[in-house]
């Protein structure tokens, strides 16, 4: 294929735009666009694909385009498919079946009239603070929304969002790097390559503010001003890593970045690259990952088509190529020094800093490492400048931050907020509060690293030091929302047996501390705590935390120290009244079963006995029930099958 | 059958042209293909990439995606992240463990599924989700357990 010029590049985004552009006149009447992410496949979205493309082929409907596109955010509400009919604004519908995507079809692709009752919303979500800057791909003046149903941008979920890394969220084929190209796409590769010195690159970045989204915030322009002034021993190469190793457990937006727009993350480091007189890097994509690995692999085989990675790249002298480095499951290689290891063949272990990567790395070069998040900020930047990007956020974190909302929260789902905002306003009017009216009870944040934020705290600004102040980290942007029905120290425990397990044993804090610690905790969650456990998990704590090799022992008390300052409570119902106030911790609970309710209202349904995993419930149907608690195993399936609240749980 | 294998992973260890810094891709493919790393397979990768059988031993035991047990033909991953574990995923896991009989980390003796808690799938707002094969599979919860194997075993 013939490498591309810049004139090229300019002459794609034209070609696209009549393409595939939706406007009155154009070659499609309709473009159906089916969110095709991780998330949405599990809900049903290949089903979804699977009717539309037989039906559209069977009516031969040759004037409607059939296409697929990452992730569109709203986890709870998948499978989602946006609707496009010429001249008209898109229209967004969610919780789709088979019966539901049958009705849109009949209804709306073929005869025009919008399905309202299934439609989430109209119009497009808000990029960069601008509203829908290129979407539409071309369209320059995008067409109204259609009255009859709600504005995207003005739905809660979406309203207060600002799509910067997530810019291309839902509008392109992950697969096609033409859309990419023509939302601007390459525009800031061509930028950084004809027109800025890598110095003025450096400083742009610096002035930006821009802050490493992996979760330490370290600034982002000294980072690449450190790398690209290390002598590299011999003369030999420098390079750019990507780390992809998303561990946290509770936080996908880089897979929904790799999977959704992986030419973002290219053009940031080919950016990087220019930047630094870096000749090659790596993108390290966790294992678990299959599609954004899929994914991230055709976009480079599509970026080395067009020549936009390889040798003399677009005709302007600069070499530098890229591969993927599949991880093999291991948490820790997400700390930087132990990535470097795994790509390097070798075990994934981490190593005492100094030296820093930026000095040595990969086979003792010098290596920049950002985050996934970080590298797709990049070309946003470069487009728009380090003002605009600055102009968003706090006086210390600019920018915005990806959040992924998950937990006990009505809209779960991936949410890109300017820095700054409130926990408030991401609960509750993003979150769409908490579900079956419960009580809202902390956030946890920052992953095995964070901690969790109590209920007093809702109205704090959410940027790196407020953060950190609370006792939490930002972390890679896990925000994972509690109620009154989880326990807390259950949750520390989790995060305890959590890092116990993916510490690699190097250094003796981690390997035997954590150790340690989980064993309290787990004394505590059976009942068996003494009174002196607390104290002994802060002595542990403080001491782990100031001896640990690597960052993951390091923070691996937060947890802990966070619910012991919010929750302490909590610890001592278990240790005192050997009572687990939020019904958690299964060895502290008696199931029994209310025998009034159980035969007035469920009239003896025996579903319960017929799901005991234990045959611990006696009874006959239509007579009222009974729990063996010799029997019992605490499995909690009764009290989830009942449909009459007759089984209570003390 | 020996051969026959040897010859498999000769032609994976060209693929990657015996190169020493891919010997971790080149394990998940064996992986993939054996669905175990069989013990005569790690000396031939040894010898071949000329790296000591210890540190060949020392990646295959490191790193979670290794298996030196045959897994099954379907595995079963039920993720065991913060958000699934708010959402009940302990008692799916070990609800699976009743319904095939197995402990988690095992085999069933026909061969058929293999079950592992796996940190995290990035699935989260679909919590709790467990991977059959390739396939996610979202807002689980202990009374769809069996209709879930029921339909892979099928």
């Amino acid at each position: 294929m013939p490498k591309l010029t810049i004139e090229g590049l300019e002459d794609i985004r034209k070609e696209d735009r009549i393409r595939t552009a939706g406007r009155e006149g154009g070659p499609f009447r309709a473009i159906v666009n089916v969110h095709l992410g991780t998330c949405g496949s599990a809900a049903g979205a290949r089903t979804i694909m699977a009717v539309l493309k037989a039906e559209i082929e069977k009516r031969g409907l040759s004037d409607v385009l059939l296409t697929s596109s990452g992730c569109a955010g709203l986890c709870s509400q998948e499978p989602m498919v946006t609707l496009e009919i010429a001249g008209q604004a898109p229209v967004k519908y969610a919780s789709l079946t088979e019966p539901k995507i049958r009705a849109i079809l009949e209804n709306h692709i073929i005869r025009g009239e919008v399905v309202r009752e299934y439609a989430l919303g109209t119009g497009y979500e808000k990029t960069g603070g601008q509203p829908a800057l290129t979407a539409n791909r071309g369209l320059e003046a995008p067409p109204g929304p259609l009255s009859s149903v709600p504005r995207l941008d003005e739905i809660p979920f979406f309203k207060k969002q600002v799509l910067i890394a997530l810019r291309n969220r839902g509008l392109i084929d992950p697969a096609n790097i033409d859309e990419y190209i023509a939302r601007d796409g390459y525009k800031a590769v061509v930028r950084a390559l004809t027109g800025m010195t890598p110095d003025k690159i450096v400083t742009e970045i610096a002035l930006s503010g821009l802050r490493g989204r992996g979760g330490a915030g370290f600034p982002t322009g000294i980072k690449w001003d450190l790398v690209r002034s290390a002598e590299s021993a011999n003369g030999g190469p420098k390079y750019l890593v990507c780390n992809g190793d998303e561990g946290d457990p509770g936080a996908f937006m880089d897979r929904s970045i790799l999977e959704s727009d992986p030419h973002s993350v290219i053009e940031g480091m080919i950016v990087g690259a220019r930047a630094i007189g870096a000749a090659a890097g790596f993108i390290y994509i966790r294992n678990e990952y299959p599609l954004a690995i899929e994914a991230v692999n055709n976009a480079l085989r599509q970026a080395r088509d067009y020549g936009l990675l390889g040798r003399d790249i677009l005709g302007t002298g600069l070499d530098f190529d890229l591969q993927v480095k599949r991880g093999a499951g291991a948490f820790v290689c997400g700390e930087e020094t132990a990535l470097l290891a795994s790509i390097e063949g070798r075990l994934g272990e981490p190593r005492p800093r100094p030296p820093y990567p930026a000095r040595s790395g990969l086979w003792g070069r010098p290596t920049c490492i950002n985050n996934v998040e970080t590298w797709a900020n990049i070309p946003a930047i470069i487009t728009r400048g380090a003002k605009w990007f600055a102009g968003i956020g706090t006086e210390t974190s600019k920018g915005t931050k990806v959040f992924s909302l998950v937990g006990k929260i009505n809209n779960t789902g991936l949410v890109e907020v300017p820095m700054g905002i409130t926990l408030r306003e991401i609960v509750y009017e993003i979150g769409g509060g908490i579900p079956g009216g419960k009580a809202f009870k902390a956030v946890q944040t920052g992953g095995p690293s964070g901690g969790c934020i109590p209920k007093e705290k809702i109205d704090l600004t959410i940027d790196y030091e407020s953060l950190t102040e609370a006792g939490s980290m930002m972390g890679s942007g896990g925000m994972v929302i509690m109620d009154e029905d989880t326990c807390m120290v259950d949750v520390a425990r989790y995060f305890l047996s959590f890092t116990q397990d993916e510490s690699c044993g190097k250094c003796t804090p981690c390997r035997e501390g954590t150790k340690a610690m989980l064993e309290i905790l787990t004394r505590i969650t059976q009942g068996q705590g003494t009174p002196d456990d607390i104290g002994l998990l802060e002595r542990l704590a403080s001491s782990i935390k100031d001896t640990a090799l690597c960052g993951l022992g390091k923070t691996a008390p937060n947890p802990v120290l966070t619910t012991l300052r919010y929750f302490r409570g909590e610890y001592e119902a278990h240790i005192r009244n050997k009572k687990c106030p939020a019904h958690v911790c299964r060895q502290l609970n008696v199931y029994t079963i209310d025998p009034g309710l159980c035969l007035e209202k469920g009239r003896g349904c025996d579903v319960c006995r017929r799901n005991c995993a234990s045959d611990a419930i006696l009874g006959l149907k239509n007579q009222a029930h009974l729990v063996d608690q010799a029997k019992c195993i605490k499995c909690g399936v009764c009290f989830d099958v009942c449909n009459f609240g007759a089984v209570r749980v003390d | 059958m020996m051969d026959k294998m040897e010859e498999r992973v000769s032609e994976i260890l060209s693929k990657y042209q015996s190169d020493p810094g891919s010997v971790i891709a080149i394990l998940q493919d064996i992986q993939a293909e054996f669905r175990y790393l069989p013990p005569p397979v790690l000396k031939q990768v040894s010898t071949e990439l000329s790296i000591p059988l210890s540190r060949v031993l020392s990646l295959a035991t490191f790193y979670r995606a290794f298996s030196l047990k045959p897994q099954g033909r379907r595995q079963i991953h039920v993720c065991l992240g913060t958000a699934c574990h708010v959402r009940g995923a302990p008692l799916v896991l070990e609800k699976f463990e009743r319904e095939l009989g197995i402990k988690t980390g095992e085999t069933t003796a026909d061969g058929e599924f293999s079950l592992n808690a796996v940190r995290c799938v990035g699935c989260c707002g679909l919590a709790p989700v467990a991977m059959v094969g390739e396939d996610v599979h979202g807002k689980i919860s202990q009374t769809k357990v069996a209709g879930l194997v029921k339909k892979y075993k099928g």
